[in-house]
């Protein structure tokens, strides 16, 4: 599997992603998984402060935050090497603590002074232990190519031992490839909607990450599955590539994280046809969800219509790829807000640029939007304070750094990404058909509490 | 034996400075006697979660500063963090008098793999220049990381040059994660930085000056001190670089937590002459009684301080009496940083309470002042007796949940984040104040007394969530010995 990079660039103002060592945090997401961390003292705690507490204050759980198992190299192992260290510390983790599955991450102290990780971890895995080994030095990039590298090692080294060869696929079996775990501070939420909605429409789902997954169990499922579904602009093909090598499996590439019924809708049938799958039963399940979904929608219109101080009609958004296409196509498509300057923030590879604004040249049949990749708080506020937002205050999607910015330009701003450090996320979700309305809601709340 | 050379670009970590340690199990009182007689050892972990870093600590101190910029030269990480002081800078902005909390700015030089071959000096350069642009800062903090210091970069000449090129104060921090196993040790570089680049020799000296060396706790002191014809200048949260730079001319420094100011209250004394008020800060009746009347002497108004005592005793002390039957008995932990866990521990005991244990990030047998008045652990001892099962833990988790397994404590009281978490877990009320100044003092007290009677009253919550917990400690742990996994020196 081809590792993805990030686009090499300058330094950098407002931080907007964790390092490839944040991607522990995809560990913790998968229910018995336990990340063990090789790498400085400070260095897990950095990252769960950023992407776990001040990020929607999702919090640890079972495997994150202080739980982690650590190294905490110092001196001495930088300068003789910290492998024994780390030997030491996994023989005492499988007493402590209680998993299904071990992730070893080494981090920049580790991968710099060349600590063979790789090794200590075999040694485990020949005793039968359950354990992999990645390679997520902070340099390498940020927690999304982490994220990758995670993937890939817990599938090679973990996944691969449980997978009888020529073993037989599942029809209706996928494996999904979404949101970025604690990076979207609503993921928790999303993918549970995700797994309700494709579960709706006849599937059996793989989630693989969140409270609805079935934990490592799931994961040695992986090979079994029909197919793999990519529900992103770019995070999670590469994923996907591999995975067609390795067992077979083709795979379905929507970019679009469906928002809304119109788009969930679409999403399902997309899914249904490459799954060439009872159709039926997600045409049903279609149905009696717009039933609800219309209920609510035509209350809400007595607001919608009749609101007569007014409501913003254009908006930016400033986020990672994934939820700015998709806030994007939701604001476009479902409320005819106009788009004025949309950034994405999560430095998606050289490679899947033009793919990703193309999305933006078709966001609804005479809707295009005007995107560019930026991840420098400084550059990207003075971007937005030089948009044309037409003659009403803008709203603004972004993240705690643009509140400054929105509050200049007399805006309403709703915290979607990383930091969200003014939201506090239980399972909020903003996808599928119950995503959308509590989207509506907290876009709506936010706007007219502006007078509060 | 001098411990202060601003002379050097680096200072020692503490470990070497001061000896400190973080491995100890036993009591108080063994404790207090093994660091008078030099006989403290440490002892290490061979099991260990996450801990903190001095990065963190050093960027507190310098982001807070209204009016600098920060630099955090490293991979991407290191910085994606540091929001976490853009909210708390904003959050306690109205405990401090700032109406208008600015944006903070913070950059990362966010170094890649082409860095940690060729080298990332170029990137830093061209990011202080960019910055100043930016931001047009006062001055200009770079901390260093353990990539950095791993790939060699020599950050100390391109601040130099950066310096003379920008003609504001480009100060290195040197602070990485790797060197120091005490993360306080972050405290003392951003010190160190600010007492050798921007803190002036003083041409006036004002006796209506106090040095503040704290956190963000709200304001106390501006009432406190107007009984001494003085204010405060607080060090280094929500100060100036202005503001910063005339701290040599204070008639005294006090320290809110001296493990926090120990260093620069130091570098205060020994190197621009400033008093440093040594004994350990005023948490409980006769500690407060002490302080006052310590910086009554050092600023020559002793009988202001004695008519303070009795005028503060006379207003607070008889609401003190109905709170200490309410919470008489009760059985209290205590987790959090050196010197705010022994400030804690006396205020819990003047409260009526009972301390059935602590575990304490680290110990500092001596702090810069070098002297045993500032003991804030032989304080408590002295005031309130021993503490049973006084730990020095890091932030070890796993240590803690067994204690809490055992001990079964009726509240537990922490002061630092990651740690609560599992008082509720137990069910047992917990309590966690950001504002370090929240129980100073005799009305302090009062504030903390009525707080800890609603926290242990309101057990709600946490009770229901005990219920339902899941813990990931194997029930072999929870019946081994806490300290099982700290063994021999390190």
């Amino acid at each position: 599997m081809d590792i993805c990079k990030n686009k090499k660039n300058n330094s950098i103002n407002q931080v907007r992603y964790g390092c490839a060592l944040g991607a522990f945090h995809s560990v913790s997401a998968i229910p018995g998984a336990m990340p063990i961390a090789h790498c400085g003292p400070g260095c897990v705690d950095k990252q769960y402060m950023s992407l776990g507490f001040y990020n929607g204050f999702q919090g640890g759980g079972y495997s994150g935050g202080a739980v982690i198992p650590s190294t905490n190299l110092q001196e001495n192992d930088v300068v003789f090497g910290g492998a024994k260290r780390l030997q030491e510390l996994i023989e005492a983790s499988l007493k402590i603590l209680k998993a299904d599955l071990f992730v070893v991450l080494n981090g920049c102290i580790g991968e710099l002074v060349g600590d063979d990780v790789g090794a200590v971890v075999d040694q485990f895995q020949k005793q039968g232990i359950p354990i992999v080994n990645a390679e997520t030095g902070g340099f390498k990039g940020n927690n999304f190519i982490g994220h990758e590298i995670v993937v890939k090692a817990i599938i090679e080294q973990f996944v691969d031992k449980y997978t009888a060869a020529h073993s037989q696929k599942q029809k209706g079996l996928i494996n999904v490839w979404s949101e970025l775990p604690f990076q979207n501070t609503f993921w928790r939420g999303d993918l549970a909607e995700l797994k309700r909605i494709l579960q709706g429409a006849g599937f059996r789902v793989n989630i693989l990450f969140g409270n609805n997954s079935e934990g490592v169990e799931e994961w040695k499922n992986i090979p079994k599955a029909q197919f793999n579904l990519v529900i992103s602009p770019w995070l999670g093909l590469s994923t996907a590539k591999y995975l067609e090598e390795k067992y077979d499996q083709p795979y379905l590439h929507i970019p679009v994280l469906p928002i809304g019924a119109d788009q969930t809708a679409e999403f399902l049938r997309k899914v249904v046809n490459f799954a060439d799958h009872n159709k039926q039963k997600a045409e049903e399940f279609i149905a009696a969800e717009e039933k609800e979904y219309y209920y609510y929608l035509e209350h809400f219109t007595d607001f919608y219509a009749e609101y007569w101080w007014g409501l913003p009609s254009s908006y930016a958004v400033i986020g990672d790829s994934a939820y700015n296409l998709a806030i994007n196509k939701f604001l476009v498509k479902q409320l005819g807000l106009i788009p004025a300057k949309q950034i994405i923030t999560d430095n998606p590879p050289e490679r899947y640029r033009p793919a990703i604004s193309a999305e933006y040249q078709k966001l609804d049949t005479d809707v295009s939007a005007e995107v560019v990749f930026l991840e420098d708080g400084y550059e990207i506020n003075a971007l937005l304070e030089n948009v044309n937002y037409g003659h009403r205050p803008p709203i603004i999607f972004g993240t705690t750094w643009e509140r400054d910015t929105t509050k200049k330009l007399g805006g309403s701003i709703v915290e979607v990404g990383f930091p969200a450090s003014y939201e506090v996320v239980l399972n909020k979700k903003y996808v599928g058909y119950r995503g959308a309305l509590s989207l509506l809601e907290k876009i709506f709340t936010t706007v007219i509490s502006k007078s509060a | 034996m001098k411990k202060i050379n601003l002379n050097m670009p680096e200072v020692e970590v503490r470990e070497n400075r001061l000896g400190s340690i973080t491995g100890f199990q036993g009591n108080a009182e063994e404790l207090v006697k093994c660091s008078g007689s030099g006989k403290l050892c440490d002892q290490k972990r061979s099991f260990s979660q996450c801990l903190d870093c001095s990065i963190s600590k050093a960027a507190c101190m310098v982001t807070l500063i209204q009016d600098a910029a920060v630099i955090c030269h490293g991979p991407v990480g290191c910085a994606s963090c540091l929001h976490e002081f853009a909210f708390t800078y904003r959050v306690n902005a109205p405990l401090r008098n700032v109406a208008r909390p600015t944006q903070r700015r913070i950059f990362s030089t966010n170094i890649g793999e082409e860095e940690t071959v060729y080298g990332g000096g170029d990137k830093l350069a061209e990011s202080i220049r960019s910055v100043y642009k930016r931001t047009q800062a006062k001055a200009i903090f770079v901390l260093s990381t353990c990539a950095a210091a791993i790939i060699g970069d020599d950050i100390e000449s391109v601040t130099d040059e950066a310096e003379k090129e920008l003609g504001i104060p480009i100060i290195a921090i040197f602070c990485e994660g790797f060197r120091s196993k005490v993360w306080t040790s972050g405290f003392d570089a951003g010190y160190h930085g600010i007492a050798r680049k921007l803190i002036k020799p003083a041409e006036v000296h004002r006796k209506d000056i106090i040095n503040v060396i704290n956190f963000w706790g709200s304001d106390v002191f501006t009432q406190w001190f107007a009984a001494f014809g003085a204010k405060p200048n607080y060090i280094t949260p929500y100060s100036t670089i202005d503001s910063l730079s005339h701290s040599s001319e204070a008639a005294v420094t006090i320290q809110a937590c001296p493990t926090l100011g120990s260093y620069l209250g130091a570098a205060l004394e020994q190197e621009f002459g400033v008093p440093e008020l040594k004994t350990p800060p005023p948490y409980g009746v006769a500690q407060t009684d002490r302080w006052f009347r310590e910086l009554g002497r050092i600023l020559g108004k002793e009988e202001i301080a004695e008519q303070l005592i009795v005028q503060k005793k006379a207003e607070y002390l008889p609401q003190l009496e109905k709170i200490r039957e309410k919470l008489k008995g009760k059985l209290a932990y205590v987790t959090a940083g050196a010197a705010h866990g022994h400030a804690l521990l006396s205020v819990l005991r003047e409260l009526g309470l009972r301390a059935v244990g602590a575990a304490i990030f680290h110990h500092d047998p001596v702090y810069d002042s070098n002297t045993d008045e500032a003991d804030a652990l032989a304080q408590t001892v002295r005031d309130y007796g021993n503490i049973p099962n006084y730990n020095v833990c890091d932030k070890q988790e796993f240590e803690l949940v067994n204690m809490l397994h055992h001990l079964k404590p009726d509240v537990l009281l922490a002061r630092h984040g990651g740690m609560t978490l599992w008082g509720a877990k137990f069910g047992i009320p917990s309590l966690l104040i950001g504002d370090e100044h929240f129980s100073m003092g005799y009305e302090g007290l009062i504030r903390y007394g009525n707080r800890l009677i609603e926290v242990i009253e309101n057990d709600e919550f946490v009770k229901n969530l005990e219920k339902h917990t899941i813990n990931p400690y194997t029930s072999w742990w929870l019946e081994q010995k806490p300290y099982t996994f700290l063994k021999g020196e390190g």
